[in-house]
């Protein structure tokens, strides 16, 4: 490491940062996971989600978001936020129709992945069952909303990678919902191949005619828990354990 | 624990549930002013939907919806689907590893749900006698007083759930069938597992075969009048008129064995067969179109797979095939009971058919997926352990599914568990005192056809229960609620 370099302590382990790093970006890069949600790293962050919340010098704040500064505090592994981070994973479960036993992305998915590696067998919430679209009009790509977690990834991935406004947001609180700039996803400009068509977390996005290709057992999430790609960095190179 | 409500005078009785059955379903018989039998009924009381359920769903997701329908047969659901699909997806032919990877999910599925049901379900009322205690009639009865029955029940459906656990990913709903194909090829791994106890599973079929064959010797009178009828079969047949529970052409025979309709393709069943509604059930009454409602109706499932075929391609299934044919001198074998013994002829087949596919090379080949161009139909027929299933989707140009259409075995055989229930109630109940044990003949007629009814009436659960009991004039002389 340069000199540039800090250090921060998360869960009292020793977090090497650059300047203008955010905090998930230095624990990313340290082999330590914070869980997150709408966190994409090749997309700016957004802070939609909430997931990633942590204690920092005992306030809380997304990781996301926050720049890694010299000597702060952050506290992320606890008992008490990873109880809040499954009561947001729930809260989405129970406000959309999720029906992983047949979902495409299962297996794949972000928020059910966050679900097991987080302890939440089933939801104790009331389920909304809300009323929404399928968009399959579109030859290559479909839009199920019943699945959409509105993490803006696919609006973030529109704008700034894609070079179009494809996605957007429409109306506020819990009536929010994912909008696109047509009546139908065939009359938008959204091609498979761009980067918001992949980088949806669940199964709200989908390419068509792609799903199940992945036998049980061998999908991204059978293999190892969410955040285990992230965590084997610091098996090969292990943190210092904090003061 | 069936339960029976009986009121004074004309009375309606009421067996509900009728136990060890798939599904939750009701028996009605009202009685006349002299304490005969009037009317038997078999009511259907859940309502699934799922033929709602897949509209406006992708095309290739229907193969893991609709086998949510059911966690007994769902690998029949799974393929059925698949099959309709592969044709929405403009695949007339899949690939040999895809269709024997299928082929030997099938077999295991059809292994482990007649092993579940002649074992688990069956098999209490026929080795303790149907007037045996109910405490009596139940598997884990069965454990204590016979244990090497005991160990088939295990080790014959764990054998077929693995098969379909190395072939679908899972041992209940697998995932591995998709249009066009499938996603895996069988493991060496997982092969040479499942060929370390295969020759060990046959023989334990063949020995339950003889057991059971021995029983029928032993019980004959009862075997061959026990709700007796004579009625049509149809089945799917594969080439040269042998069985073949997973692909093939349409079959249906008469109660003296002449064709009705031959080399019918799936596709075609609409001319061939008329599905018609009742207002007291949610099971559908099919019968063959070419005939009258009273001429029609049929029965599907093991006894029809046995009674419709010319030969079974596997030596100790033949063998059995033809010393059970040989039972109606040649023609249709009709006792009730004896759908057990077919089941057992079945069972036999399929682990014939898994350990010849568990030494076919083609197996671990890679060519898994076929593409072809998009259809706007699909309609595919398999032989589920309960008898023929179809399964008929249309698909718009998005892709969504617009309409679906399931005739599963139980609804087929739907008239014919009525008319078993009738037959047995007028012999066994009218001028008797009503006992468990005389209602649970009932449910031994019905138990005989292995009727999975949350599959049939495709619920939002299980519905509590209002029954109603009413006199002749059909005034209510008592309501009753089961939760």
């Amino acid at each position: 490491m340069s000199g540039e370099t800090f250090t921060f302590t998360v869960d009292g382990v020793e977090i090497e940062a650059f300047p203008g790093q955010t905090i998930i970006q230095a624990c990313d890069a340290a082999g330590v996971y914070i869980p997150r949600l709408c966190y994409h790293p090749d997309l700016e962050p957004a802070g939609h989600c909430r997931v990633c919340t942590c204690k920092i010098d005992g306030r809380r704040s997304s990781a996301c978001t926050m720049p890694a500064s010299r000597g702060m505090v952050v506290e992320s592994n606890t008992a008490e936020l990873n109880a809040d981070r499954r009561t947001v994973i729930e809260m989405l479960f129970v406000e959309g129709n999720h029906f992983c036993p047949y979902c495409e992305k299962s297996g794949d998915c972000e928020l059910q992945a966050l679900a097991y590696r987080l302890g939440l067998a089933a939801p104790e919430l009331p389920y909304q069952w809300p009323h929404r679209e399928l968009d399959a009009s579109h030859p290559d790509i479909f839009i199920d909303r019943n699945r959409c977690v509105l993490c803006s990834r696919c609006i973030r991935a529109s704008r700034t990678e894609d070079g179009k406004t494809v996605f957007g947001f429409e109306r506020r609180g819990i009536h929010m919902r994912l909008n696109i700039d047509a009546k139908a996803l065939d009359e938008t400009n959204i091609a498979a191949a761009d980067k918001a068509v992949h980088v949806c977390p669940v199964g709200c996005i989908v390419i068509k005619r792609t799903g199940y290709r992945t036998p049980y057992g061998s999908r991204r999430f059978d293999q190892a828990p969410i955040g285990s790609d992230i965590e084997v960095k610091r098996a090969h190179h292990p943190a210092k354990e904090g003061r | 624990m069936s339960s029976a409500q009986v009121s004074q005078g004309p009375r309606k009785i009421v067996i509900d549930p009728v136990t060890r059955v798939e599904g939750h379903g009701k028996v009605t018989i009202r009685l006349n002013e002299a304490g005969e039998v009037d009317q038997a009924r078999f009511h259907i009381v859940e309502f699934r939907g799922f033929e709602r359920f897949v509209q406006g769903r992708m095309y290739w997701e229907v193969p893991l919806i609709i086998q949510r329908l059911c966690g007994i047969c769902p690998v029949s659901h799974h393929l059925a689907a698949a099959k309709a699909m592969d044709l929405v997806a403009g695949v007339d032919r899949i690939t040999p590893t895809a269709e024997k990877m299928r082929r030997l999910m099938h077999y295991g599925q059809v292994l482990q749900s007649n092993a579940l049901h002649i074992f688990h379900l069956a098999s209490p009322d026929l080795l303790f006698g149907f007037d045996a205690p109910p405490e009596q009639r139940n598997i884990i009865a069965v454990l204590n007083r016979y244990p090497e029955i005991g160990k088939w029940a295990i080790f014959i459906r764990k054998f077929g759930q693995e098969v379909i656990k190395a072939t679908g990913g899972r041992k209940i709903h697998p995932t591995s069938a998709i249009p066009g194909g499938i996603n895996h090829n069988l493991s060496i791994e997982s092969r040479d597992a499942l060929r370390k106890d295969v020759d060990q599973i046959l023989a334990w079929c063949s020995a339950a075969l003889d057991q059971h064959k021995a029983y029928v010797a032993k019980n004959q009178a009862l075997h061959r009048d026990f709700a007796r009828m004579r009625s049509n079969f149809v089945s799917l047949v594969g080439s040269q008129g042998g069985m073949d529970l997973y692909d093939g052409r349409l079959r249906a025979i008469n109660a003296d064995g002449q064709a009705i309709f031959d080399g019918v393709a799936p596709a075609d069943y609409r001319d061939y067969f008329i599905e018609e509604v009742r207002p007291w059930s949610y099971l559908k009454f099919p019968h063959i179109r070419s005939l009258s409602r009273e001429a029609g109706w049929y029965r599907v499932g093991p006894l029809a797979q046995v009674n419709c075929c010319a030969s079974i391609g596997t030596p100790l299934a033949e063998a059995a095939r033809r010393e059970f044919m040989a039972e109606n001198g040649g023609g249709p074998v009709q006792p009730t009971l004896a759908y057990h013994w077919a089941r057992l002829i079945v069972l036999l087949h399929c682990a014939e058919k898994i350990k010849e596919l568990l030494f076919d090379d083609e197996l671990q080949d890679t060519d898994l997926l076929v593409k072809g161009e998009r259809r706007g139909e699909g309609i595919a027929c398999i032989e589920a352990p309960r008898g023929t299933l179809f399964h008929h989707y249309i698909v718009d140009e998005n892709d969504q599914v617009t309409s679906a259409n399931l005739i599963v075995s139980t609804t087929s055989n739907n008239e014919a568990m009525n008319r078993a229930v009738q037959q047995v109630a007028k012999t066994d109940i009218s001028g008797h005192e009503i006992t468990e044990a005389l209602l649970n003949h009932v449910e031994v007629a019905i138990r005989a056809f292995d009727p999975c009814l949350s599959c049939a009436t495709h619920a939002l659960g299980q519905m509590p229960l209002v029954v109603t009991l009413e006199d002749a004039q059909g005034s209510v002389v008592a309501t009753g609620v089961r939760e």
